[in-house]
């Protein structure tokens, strides 16, 4: 697998081999694909690691890809404060079990972000110390930006239980 | 008669030093605030575990203006997308706009025109001074002072007079577009824009006069709501609230975008990460935007007219001349307005600095003509998630004025 001139994938490909499976750098943002199995280790490694130092979780996202295997992609944005550069980190979710160890350990940043993810795709973060909902209400049904959500639907307002 | 003697009761003969030290059995209260509270411009909810005045714990509940940004944008063209980003910071609409159109140029590949470019900056720095001067304001509005306030109102007023003119809104102005902008500037507008700028100077002054040394001010900012420089690397904050606490991090200046390279413009910072280091920051970056708009004004009067959209036949509308009169042109044009342009399969993030911190847009394309990924990096949201280790073991007073320079849009937080 190539590096693509990043240090960043450099390192990873370097450090960690086998939790790769692809990197590109599409209009010059460098994105490695990794085992998902082994987020944990891979985001612990960006953060700690002497060359890379991603101090920052900038962005954590989901993206539904409705008909393909696994289904959905967990992406996280990584940024170096000290060495001013960026990296993309993506693992694939299968819908059956739906769930991906939480990066609350590694950045406090990730708590609000995976329940916005959980709230939103339903993807559960093993680990994560207070998983409900962040935008959506209690008691709302499903998971509002899966691709077979229909964009019609409208569920009634139900007010907070206390 | 002589009255019977009056029996001590057993607490009184303890003497009042065991007094003191007789356990009152205080407990601590919840007190909810918000979602719609007088003294917090943003629709949120905290619920606040009181000790006394003394805030032991405190969940912040965001959402209330949810409106599912991404899920409308995934149903709509790459344009239709551009009004709701209006919609996220409604303060600074322009700054959003930007975002999503770069991110959106990157993927198809395209540089827009330098005119274009200095046109972009310069909007979005009027942008920038809108919102701080709303936040500001605000500020002191909700610790009960009303001059400041209208002094800062006074002056974006005069910032959206000149929004009128560039993109005939105020609020939502839907004025940067996939290649360009929506219209170039008009004639008149350099020398409207020169005298707002000095009155806007003068109301920055008359604000400066009644706020930054007011001792009642000074007193509720100063060690207040402080947080650490590691803290806010921990929570991937940006914006004021990071370089007031030290970090002299702008997108602007790391990563620079547009024109940003030739402009000449300092990134303050602050020390100690309180809300005075903020409200300080805020200032200082008002006059540093000034400062980019007056160079623009005078880059753009040294490029003249000319186009402010990139002629590239996937984005730009055929001149109106041709349209009547040839087929090429009328079904180009029918295209251009029914699906827009068709956006290669790929990925890409853009970030710009917006006046709340990083602005960024992730779009993943499947080649279509409709998105399928639109994902809004919400600097609001992500710096209010550390609100907690602001707040606990202050005073109930100090979340006011924490809340409002972490200046959390309801619009941007939620989506």
């Amino acid at each position: 697998m190539e590096d693509h001139g990043s240090p960043a994938l450099r390192r990873l490909l370097a450090g960690l081999p086998d939790a790769v499976r692809a990197t590109h750098a599409q209009h010059g943002d460098a994105t490695a694909l990794v085992d998902a199995a082994r987020i944990q280790e891979v985001l612990r490694f960006l953060r700690d690691d002497v060359e890379c130092e991603f101090e920052m979780l900038s962005d954590l996202c989901a993206v539904d890809y409705l008909g393909e295997q696994p289904r959905f992609e967990v992406v996280y944005h990584l940024y170096s404060v000290a060495r001013n550069q960026r990296v993309r980190v993506k693992a694939r979710v299968p819908e059956e079990p739906c769930e991906i160890d939480t990066a609350c350990d590694v950045w406090p940043s990730a708590d609000w972000l995976e329940r916005e993810v959980w709230d939103l795709y339903g993807i559960r973060f093993r680990g994560h110390p207070n998983l409900k909902r962040l935008l959506l209400y209690e008691e709302f049904e499903g998971h509002p930006l899966r691709k077979d959500y229909p964009k019609e639907k409208r569920q009634p307002l139900v007010g907070p239980r206390n | 008669m002589a009255s019977e003697p009056v029996r001590l009761t057993g607490r009184a003969r303890e003497g009042p030093e065991d007094d003191l030290e007789r356990d009152l059995h205080t407990e601590h209260q919840i007190l909810n605030m918000g979602p719609s509270h007088p003294a917090t411009h943003g629709t949120v909810k905290f619920i606040v575990e009181l000790d006394g005045e003394t805030v032991v714990d405190i969940e912040v509940l965001v959402g209330y203006l949810h409106r599912g940004f991404e899920k409308e944008c995934e149903a709509g063209t790459w344009y239709q997308a551009i009004p709701y980003t209006d919609r996220l910071n409604y303060n600074s609409s322009i700054l959003a706009n930007l975002g999503y159109c770069m991110a959106v140029e990157k993927l198809l590949g395209i540089q827009t025109p330098e005119r274009c470019q200095w046109l972009r900056v310069l909007s979005s720095e009027l942008a920038r001074v809108a919102d701080h001067l709303t936040r500001c304001g605000a500020a002191c509005l909700e610790m009960q002072a009303m001059t400041p306030f209208i002094y800062g109102i006074e002056a974006r007023e005069l910032i959206w007079d000149l929004c009128e003119m560039l993109c005939g809104a105020r609020l939502t102005s839907n004025y940067i577009r996939i290649g360009g902008v929506k219209h170039p500037m008009p004639r008149e507008f350099q020398r409207t824009c020169r005298a707002n700028l000095e009155k806007i100077r003068t109301l920055l002054a008359d604000f400066d006069s009644v706020v930054t040394s007011n001792r009642i001010f000074v007193d509720r900012l100063k060690g207040t709501g402080v947080l650490s420089k590691e803290d806010c690397i921990r929570y991937a904050v940006t914006g004021p609230l990071l370089r007031a606490a030290g970090v002299p991090l702008d997108v602007r200046k790391a990563e620079p975008y547009l024109v940003y390279e030739q402009i000449d413009f300092d990134v303050p910072i602050g020390e100690v990460g309180d809300n005075y280091d903020r409200y300080l920051v805020c200032v200082e970056e008002m006059h540093q935007s000034l400062r980019i708009v007056e160079q623009c004004l005078e880059r753009l009067e040294d490029l003249g007219d000319g186009p402010v959209n990139v002629d590239d036949p996937r984005v730009r509308w055929p001149a109106k001349g041709r349209v009547f009169n040839h087929m090429e042109e009328l079904i180009q044009q029918f295209k251009a307005v029914t699906e827009g342009p068709r956006v290669p399969v790929g990925e890409g993030y853009f970030a710009i600095e917006s006046a709340n911190g990083e602005l960024g847009f992730y779009l993943v394309s499947d080649g279509s003509a409709v998105p399928h990924k639109v994902r809004c990096r919400p600097p609001s949201l992500i710096n209010l998630a550390p609100l907690p280790l602001m707040v606990r073991g202050a005073l109930l007073a100090d979340i006011i004025p924490t809340f409002d320079f972490v200046n959390m849009i309801g619009g941007e937080c939620d989506r």
